[in-house]
């Protein structure tokens, strides 16, 4: 493969989405992960732009980066205190658990060495049209509309539910 | 960049995510495995509909929207739980809400 700027800047968001995953995972203050949390979300984010799916990556910066990650940083304002801040990590566990995903990790990268059906498959760099209006196309006028009006009730029951196991119990005795 | 290079960065991601949920005695550092393993799915999902579908056919990217609400809803309804465990026990330490434990 030649070296180019696009595979530069390919293995530049991949490498950072690593890391910061990395670090998400071994970090041991638990705002420090957050925030590390979002370098590896707009990490995947630029992955989606170069898989040519901008409706997609801009979705995930929208949802992820201004949503999950700020609901994140409320639980953990809301639960931590000063001793809970630092993540407690049991030495046992770390060393089963790294075991475990390493396995885990061989195995996956032995699938994807081995598939024959996945393999020389290139991105050639064709530019493609935007996928917004056709995504629209898909949802509200295609074979997407069913499953869409079911996620968007199932949006609004886990709402309702979310907020009826957080509020306060009022009992009246 | 070949299809690979997605999967393999996604397994990475996925098995980070699963030594997050194995490791981590935290409800919250959990959750964020979570997220890394369902950010691994939809980044399977957008290559696998770049590389293997014709390019007009962009349904694997709907799904990976799908997975993207889904995961909004699994995060809020996980936080509320947490607020509740938090308000029941005083810690969010998942070996330490142990009621129903035998």
């Amino acid at each position: 493969m030649e070296f180019t700027l696009r595979t530069f800047i390919f293995y530049g968001f991949a490498l950072t989405t690593i890391a910061s995953a990395l670090v998400v995972v071994t970090v041991r203050n638990i705002v420090h992960a957050a925030f590390s949390l979002m370098v590896t979300l707009f990490g995947v984010a630029g992955l989606y732009v170069f898989l040519q799916a901008d409706f997609l990556a801009a979705t995930q910066v929208i949802v992820y980066v201004g949503g999950i990650l700020v609901l994140i940083l409320f639980g953990v304002m809301m639960t931590s205190g000063r001793l809970e801040m630092r993540i407690h990590i049991e030495r046992g566990q770390l060393l089963l658990g790294g075991v475990v995903a390493l396995a885990l990790l061989m195995l996956l990268l032995t699938v994807i060495a081995n598939t024959p059906a996945w393999k020389n498959l290139t991105d050639d760099g064709t530019e493609l049209p935007p996928t917004t209006e056709r995504i629209g196309e898909l949802i509200l006028n295609g074979p997407f509309l069913l499953p869409f009006e079911v996620v968007s009730v199932l949006l609004l029951v886990a709402l309702i539910g979310a907020t009826l196991i957080s509020r306060k119990e009022v009992r009246d005795e | 960049m070949t299809l690979q290079h997605y999967l393999v960065i996604s397994a990475i991601l996925f098995t980070l995510g699963i030594f997050a949920v194995l490791t981590r005695r935290n409800a919250i550092s959990i959750l964020m495995g979570i997220e890394l393993i369902l950010n691994s799915c939809n980044l399977n999902f957008a290559a696998f509909a770049r590389f293997m579908t014709p390019p007009e056919d962009i349904s694997g990217q709907i799904i990976a929207i799908f997975g993207i609400v889904l995961a909004a809803a699994e995060a809020a309804v996980f936080l509320a739980i947490i607020l509740a465990i938090y308000r029941e026990f005083g810690s969010i330490r998942p070996d330490e809400v142990d009621t129903l434990k035998g």
